[in-house]
């Protein structure tokens, strides 16, 4: 199976191929890397981009406004802070000219923790980008999604925000994407780059068509009756685990990929809530102001008499950066443990 | 590196330079007047019930009329795309927006064909004339602006992109930006890079928080041609403008032109927007130029004011008849397409 860095990959070829995409751009993002994590080898419009994020931004802006399709990366999210006012004018363009411009393009970038990245290679961006109305922001967890999502996100006619759980970046999937060849070596063998020279490397690209997941709607990874847990990005992986575990010790859990969190998918995720009246959001970023407190707001508004208990959110601590020492972020980000221990506890709390 | 000067006819004045060159002394000068008329009205708009904020641009009727009578005006590729900064309405007028549209964003009506009553006045697009849109912020338009010269370099064709903004703004990274994305080897873009230089950010004196005193002469380092005029100058500035567009135009490549122009009413309403006197007028300079060359005489120049003044007049009682924005409109156009 395709790991996200392939995925990605296979995405932009299609971009190329079938989707107007003439401009993948950004720090290290032509040949000879072609990007720090992989993700675009071997594609035929990209190019280095000056160590500038400003300028990768407000490129992708203005060649949105003159009508391409640009998709352009921020290496780590955690060096996209310097471009917000950028981003609020690719987000606010549309409703301020009242729908003369458009703007449509995607920023693709590597979120979260998990890689021991330390204090600036670690970083979410989930509250920050759900400020930003106009644009819509994407946070897929498997490779079939991060393909489908891609296209759906090269397709929109809105900035798209197109974020990945570096975590997740070389974990194969469990679902093949529609064309990939049945071995991932031999995936591997026609699209990796070869180590070393590669100026005379070219990729052979499988064909895979240009099948969307739509933005905005939610995925159940674990279907359950006794409580929801609602997450998304690198810990869709871990909330599953925990669910399939505990089920064989009679616990009935409902596990929901968000992937979509502007706009999120509030119908799925109500009628999820209705029918279990215990919620967790489990996400990496910090607490405080955090996308799950609103989740857990909107539940309370629409769902409040179905509630048996107070919903509860587990997130990032509320601490400047993460840690590099492994003991550290293991206690700063969301793990297993703690995951599993606070499903435990709600599920024990009394109605 | 400064500007090479293009060869010309030794005996051929400033003036009869800009007559081949297609300057139309007359149209130029009626443009600057009506121009400076809106901004007048504006502002009296923004001391009374008909308006809020006012930012605009009066002082830089000369160099931005001229600009505007320059672009080559259309939709797409092909054409001119500018990213302007909010002291543009001379500019705007001299490519065909009637001057109600002005005062209707003034006034915040629905009918303001830039945003539906959201926006600040002199925050202008139009997508149909590759007008993209004016930002508050004052130097995002140069980290915007290499995208669409990006695109007409792909493309091909004489369509050039032409970015402005004040001298305070430069001080943002935005303008290094713009000249290093302009200027990368084999991918220099044709895209002309202007600054109005009116000496200060608000009340902060450019001189006070800058020690280079060449703003265009930046454009040195990385080797992008430029040039500094008298943007109160009408005719010198036609020249400047005329000879900078040509050289991007053909040679598709960058191109950095400071302008030093004045701020007759100050930097907004938020410092009272009373007219500055001390400021030299490019308006009056060139009544003068004109009265010289006899191609005008002061009656005449009073009755092109009293025209556009009742024009004006006439278009802010039809806006005050208007209608504001439906408050159950405010969700619209969050999204393109369908959610």
């Amino acid at each position: 199976m395709a790991t996200i860095a392939q995925a990605i990959r296979m995405a932009l070829h299609t971009g190329e191929e079938k989707l107007g995409v003439k401009d993948i751009f950004g720090e290290d993002v032509g040949p000879p890397l072609g990007g720090v994590f992989t993700c675009t080898q071997g594609l035929k419009t990209t190019w280095n981009a000056p160590l500038d994020e400003r300028g990768i931004v407000g490129m992708a802006i203005g060649l949105a406004m003159a009508g391409n399709r640009p998709v352009a990366e921020i290496q780590f999210v955690d060096y996209i802070f310097n471009t917000i006012d950028l981003l609020k004018i690719a987000g606010n363009t549309h409703w301020c000219t009242a729908g003369d411009i458009e703007v449509p393009l995607v920023i693709m970038t590597p979120v979260g923790s998990g890689i021991h990245g330390s204090i600036y290679h670690s970083h979410s961006f989930d509250a920050i980008a759900t400020h930003m109305p106009g644009w819509k922001v994407v946070l897929p967890s498997t490779p079939k999604d991060v393909y489908g999502m891609l296209i759906s996100s090269i397709k929109d006619p809105n900035p798209v925000m197109f974020m990945y759980p570096k975590a997740l970046i070389r974990i194969q999937g469990e679902e093949k994407i529609p064309g990939e060849p049945e071995d991932p070596k031999e995936l591997s063998r026609m699209i990796d780059a070869p180590v070393g020279d590669r100026s005379q490397w070219k990729p052979l690209w499988p064909t895979i068509s240009d099948f969307e997941i739509p933005i905005g709607k939610a995925k159940i990874t674990n279907d359950g009756t006794q409580l929801t847990v609602i997450t998304y990005g690198r810990h869709v992986p871990i909330c599953t685990k925990i669910a399939k575990e505990l089920s064989l010790e009679g616990f009935s859990i409902e596990v929901i990929d968000l992937r979509t969190l502007l706009p999120w998918d509030k119908e799925a995720v109500f009628e999820s809530v209705q029918k279990t009246g215990r919620v967790l959001v489990v996400n990496e970023d910090t607490e405080v102001t955090n996308f799950g407190e609103h989740i857990i707001r909107s539940i309370i508004d629409q769902c409040f008499y179905h509630l048996t208990c107070a919903p509860k959110l587990l997130a990032g601590v509320n601490t400047p950066g993460i840690g590099l020492a492994q003991v550290l972020e293991m206690e700063q980000v969301p793990q297993e443990k703690h995951i599993k221990l606070a499903i435990l506890e709600l599920l024990q709390t009394d109605a | 590196m400064p500007k090479t000067k293009a060869k010309t006819k030794a005996s051929l004045s400033p003036f009869e330079l800009a007559k081949s060159r297609g300057f139309q002394a007359l149209k130029v000068y009626h443009n600057m007047v009506k121009a400076r008329v809106l901004e007048e009205r504006l502002i009296k708009m923004s001391k009374s019930e008909d308006g809020y904020f006012w930012i605009g641009g009066p002082g830089e009727e000369a160099f931005n009329t001229n600009l505007g009578y320059l672009i080559h005006k259309g939709h797409g590729l092909d054409y001119d795309y500018m990213h302007f900064h909010y002291r543009q309405s001379a500019t705007l007028l001299a490519l065909g927006m009637p001057m109600i549209d002005a005062i209707r964003q003034m006034n915040t009506k629905v009918t303001d064909p830039f945003s539906k009553g959201r926006n600040f006045v002199n925050h202008f697009v139009k997508n149909e004339w590759n007008v993209m849109p004016v930002t508050s912020p004052i130097e995002t338009q140069y980290s915007i602006a290499p995208g669409t010269a990006w695109a007409q370099k792909k493309h091909g064709g004489k369509g050039i992109t032409i970015v402005t903004g004040g001298d305070a703004g430069t001080a943002e990274g935005d303008f290094a930006t713009c000249l290093n994305f302009s200027s990368r080897p084999d991918m220099e873009l044709p895209i002309l890079i202007i600054v109005t230089n009116n000496k200060f950010g608000i009340s902060t004196p450019f001189e006070q928080v800058h020690g280079d005193r060449v703003i265009a002469k930046r454009a040195d380092a990385f080797g992008i041609q430029w040039d500094c005029v008298d943007g109160n100058d009408t005719v010198a500035s036609y020249n400047a403008l005329f000879e900078a567009m040509e050289y991007v135009r053909f040679s598709r490549r960058p191109f950095c032109l400071e302008a030093h122009v004045s701020r007759l009413h100050g930097h907004s309403s938020s410092s009272g927007a009373a007219r500055i006197q001390s400021e030299t007028d490019c308006l009056e300079k060139f009544e003068s130029f004109l009265e010289s060359e006899l191609l005008v005489e002061k009656n005449e120049l009073q009755a092109i004011k009293a025209k556009y003044e009742e024009e004006a007049l006439l278009a802010l009682k039809q806006v005050r008849e208007e209608p504001y924005p439906d408050p159950s409109t405010i969700f619209d156009y969050t999204y393109a397409g369908e959610m």
